[in-house]
């Protein structure tokens, strides 16, 4: 908030010298428009920046003012000397009370009322004596300056001069012998240029937050003041931007903000009864495209009245009816940007009186920039402010093409990539070149040739993304990274769009910096995205195969081959069914088996033999069971999808309609736990119970057993697991037993079984279960 | 009586306005801009400023500058540093300007760079415009 103010200060300080002659010149002739339209804007922008610095002291006086000046520029009110000698007083005093913040004094505020009556007793012809002046406070010396940015401009130029007549000398001195003495001067002097370098370099940059970090308070106090509830989003990058452009979009920035808080955003009764939410949305990104930074300020307000403005034009005689009348939409909307419109009828303390569109875009042009309004009546207004970079420090990869270098901003390279190798295949597709790189394919550009410079092929690739889309820029060597500053190079060179800007490298050779997007657009890049795109999407036709099976109810159903572990047969025996899933035992284990049809599956159970599909995802894994395998076919990319279940859906492949079974189906299935009374149940019985229920419970779970530990009088378990030195207990019931044994030497004995071979137990219990239960 | 800077471009006697005169230097090596106006030769380094090398030839519709040619006028236009290739340069002379004898017609380079004449020792010199020399951005494609 320091800084903010210290800001404020100087500027004010600043507007003030450069006011002084049209003070002189206004007192001289009151009717002069264009003094009037400066010290108005003058005391307008006070307004504006003590709103937001909480000095509601300047705020009284400067909105006071305003408002005199305003009905004199509508001409409610003649601009008499009495008029200007009141304003002036008020000037003056806002002159004193920003010197007095400056020394940390406080000004007696006693006749500030008298200077703010003054203003509406002008009538009175011969009314106050114009208001006494305060005596000057002493002037404390400010901890910040500024500077004239030609100043700057000779330093930086003067530091880049000493770079290079460095870099000479070491050059010289580095062909004789080196006294130790000489080198370790030279070493420093290095260091101090460098240093030197940065800190020059910095005084001209300032990150792209600098211009930020005012708008939230801002932003709270303005809305406050309306009774609005507004949000802010700044969507920031890590730019840096000239000083000199920060300073010069600061106003601009901060009249759009409240232009969008005062006329954009609805009041939150108003924006409920519109369905929207109460609290508008201000969002503020800047980021930076090429050699253009983009600021964008989004809100979702009420956007601007176009009609309100075109009749705004006619009653303030900007436009005649019948200009106005032969007008489109879009140019009835740039006249937001015309001295003295304003879309709102009534004026409030913070903004609406047409001063600021028309000197935010005069602000904006000075530095070469745009500004466009993308208006959504009703749901809001985007204006996008473009400004050319006049200097920015860049990280830049420096790449070698023949015997020229160019620089390519590194936040535009995703990777580097070497040509040979089995990582990179480049493949021409009719006169276009294609990149794959580990399996993505790009869109190649190789430099020497679209340049001109050269035939060899490219050795390099360096994968620019750019808001199009990426593509493979092919470049003979990459050298080196560095920190270079970018300045805009001559229109011809701009022009032809392939080029963000030069810089002077240490080696003293100019260079330019490459624009990444410009680029593939001159190559029409974009064109062979499509074809790209188009191959992409065929791609996967070749590369979907599918066995074609006949099922167990005879009909001819695929699954895609990527799902199919093994097609193995299967004997009727390691078919399991319980609880109304059957089951497939399967080295030890027991895996879901799925099937089709019932009634078939047990048809083909009765000749002893039935074929399976082995499916994996990897870690699940489930069989299919099926009459037969036919063959390997590719799958369509047209499938009709159908409702629901294990079919993917229907697919036409030579001339029939076959079913696409859907493999994710059956695994889902296949985590659901068997349930209900039909499972079979598992005693865990004996001196081992408690181990077995620790140990052994999960594991027959999964495999849709479940356990119990004292039989209950009402169901008979299908088998009893004891340990086996336990002495086996009264027979209870007629359950098979299953013994484990503790250690492997043991599970020699029959029907015991080492209690860690998990695969033995569940195949032992399958087997016990399966004749239990028939 | 303003002041003119005398050079010779394919062997016609030209004279420019000293105003746009920044200085005359003998340019060092060249870097190519690659796709730009055949009239930008390419980049150069003047102390520490990159200035743009023009043709100055090609820029009147005539045969490239030869390459060995390095001597230049440097002259500012919309912030940018041109050096603008000449083959030679003579004096420096105060001359009573003249408006063109002759109405050319107007797709010739050579008078839609000029901007009246001179006479020097009754020798004609055109005065040429830097500012019209100076390439301008082809049309962007959109």
């Amino acid at each position: 908030m320091d800084d903010l103010l210290q800001e404020f200060i100087a500027e004010t300080r600043e507007t003030l010298e450069a006011l002084s002659s049209e003070v002189v010149a206004w007192e001289a002739a009151p009717g002069d428009r264009a003094r009037l339209d400066a010290i108005f804007r003058f005391v307008h922008t006070v307004k504006g920046s003590c709103g937001f610095l909480d000095l509601p002291r300047l705020a009284r006086l400067s909105h006071a003012a305003e408002d005199v000046l305003a009905d004199a520029r509508d001409g409610k009110r003649m601009p008499d000397t009495a008029l200007v000698d009141a304003v002036l007083a008020i000037v003056d005093r806002i002159g004193a009370i920003v010197e007095g913040i400056a020394a940390n004094v406080t000004l007696d505020d006693s006749d500030d009322e008298a200077l703010i009556a003054a203003l509406t007793r002008v009538e009175e012809v011969v009314a106050t004596a114009p208001a006494p002046r305060v005596a000057a406070t002493p002037r404390t010396a400010p901890r910040s300056i500024r500077l004239n940015v030609d100043l700057l401009d000779r330093m930086m130029s003067g530091m880049s001069d000493m770079v290079l007549a460095r870099n000479e000398l070491a050059r010289r001195l580095r062909d004789d012998v080196l006294d130790p003495r000489v080198e370790a001067a030279l070493d420093q002097l290095s260091l101090t240029v460098a240093d030197m370098r940065d800190t020059v370099t910095r005084t001209r940059m300032q990150k792209v937050d600098a211009l930020f970090s005012a708008l939230p308070r801002m932003v709270r106090d303005t809305a406050a003041e309306l009774g609005k509830a507004v949000s802010l989003r700044i969507e920031g990058s890590d730019v840096d931007l000239d000083r000199e452009m920060i300073e010069m979009m600061r106003d601009p920035l901060v009249h759009i903000i409240r232009n969008a808080i005062d006329h954009g955003i609805e009041t939150p009764a108003r924006r409920r009864s519109l369905g929207k939410a109460p609290t508008g949305q201000i969002r503020v990104t800047a980021r930076q495209s090429g050699n253009q930074i983009l600021i964008e300020i989004e809100d979702d307000g009420a956007g601007i009245d176009v009609a309100r403005i075109a009749a705004k034009a006619v009653a303030n005689d900007v436009r005649s009816a019948a200009e106005v009348a032969g007008m489109t939409p879009a140019d009835k909307l740039r006249l937001v940007f015309e001295p003295g419109l304003s879309s709102r009828d009534t004026v409030s303390a913070v903004s609406g009186r047409g001063v600021g569109m028309d000197v935010v875009r005069a602000n904006i042009e000075h530095v070469g920039g745009r500004i466009a309004l993308d208006n959504r009546p009703g749901r809001g207004l985007t204006i996008t402010i473009q400004v050319p970079l006049t200097l920015s420090i860049m990280s830049t990869l420096i790449v070698a093409v023949a015997d020229q270098r160019f620089a390519i901003a590194r936040q535009t390279i995703e990777e580097i990539v070497k040509v040979r190798g089995d990582q990179v295949r480049i493949d021409p597709v009719g006169d276009i070149k294609v990149a794959t790189v580990r399996g993505r394919r790009l869109p190649m550009l190789a430099l020497a040739p679209f340049l001109a410079i050269g035939e060899g092929e490219p050795t390099t690739l360096v994968i620019v993304s750019t808001r199009e889309g990426d593509y493979a820029l092919g470049v003979d060597d990459v050298l080196d990274t560095e920190e270079v500053v970018v300045k805009p190079a001559a229109p011809a060179v701009m022009g032809t769009g392939l080029y963000a800007g030069q810089t002077l490298p240490d080696s003293g050779m100019p260079m330019l910096l490459l624009d990444g997007g410009g680029l593939a657009l001159a190559a029409g890049l974009r064109f062979q995205q499509d074809i790209i795109a188009a191959t992409e999407a065929l791609a996967p036709d070749a590369a979907n195969p599918a066995l074609l099976f006949e099922d167990l109810d005879g009909a001819r159903r695929a699954i895609p081959l990527g799902a199919i572990d093994r097609v193995e047969k299967a004997s009727a025996e390691a078919i399991h069914r319980s609880g109304g899933r059957t089951r497939l035992v399967v080295d030890g284990a027991t895996i879901p088996l799925h099937h089709g049809d019932a009634a078939a599956l047990d048809r083909a159970l009765a000749r002893g033999t039935i074929e399976v599909l082995r499916l994996t995802d990897g870690e699940a894994e489930c069989a299919y069971a099926i009459g037969g395998a036919l063959e390997i076919i590719q799958l369509p990319a047209d499938i009709s999808p159908a409702a629901d279940g294990p079919v993917l859906g229907v697919a036409v492949c030579e001339g029939r309609a076959i079913e696409i079974l859907d493999p994710l189906a059956f695994f889902l299935d296949s985590d659901v736990p068997d349930q209900g009374e039909a499972a079979p149940l598992c005693l865990l019985d004996g001196a081992g119970a408690a181990w077995m229920d620790r140990f052994l419970r999960p594991v027959l779970e999964a495999h849709g057993y479940r356990c119990t530990l004292r039989p209950d009088g009402d169901e008979a378990p299908a088998v009893r697991l004891v340990m086996d030195e336990d002495a086996v207990a009264a027979d209870r019931s007629d359950a098979p037993v299953l013994r484990l044994c503790r250690d492997r030497e043991g599970a020699c004995e029959p029907g015991s079984i080492y209690r860690y071979d998990r695969s033995a137990l569940i195949a032992a219990l399958a087997g016990h279960a399966r004749r239990g239960g028939r | 009586m303003p002041l003119f800077l005398i050079a010779c471009i394919a062997g016609q006697g030209v004279a420019f306005d000293a105003d746009q005169v920044d200085s005359v230097v003998d340019i060092g090596e060249i870097v190519a801009v690659h796709r730009a106006d055949p009239s930008v030769r390419g980049l150069t380094a003047l102390r520490s400023r990159v200035v743009t090398v023009v043709d100055t030839r090609r820029s009147l519709g005539l045969e490239p500058t030869a390459p060995h040619v390095r001597r230049a006028v440097i002259t500012q236009q919309d912030g940018h540093y041109y050096a603008m290739l000449v083959d030679a340069l003579d004096d420096i002379e105060t001359f009573e300007t003249r408006s063109m004898p002759l109405v050319a017609r107007k797709e010739d380079r050579w008078s839609r760079a000029a901007d009246g004449m001179v006479f020097r020792n009754g020798e004609p010199l055109l005065i040429l415009d830097l500012a019209k020399l100076v390439p301008q951005p082809a049309a962007m494609l959109a």
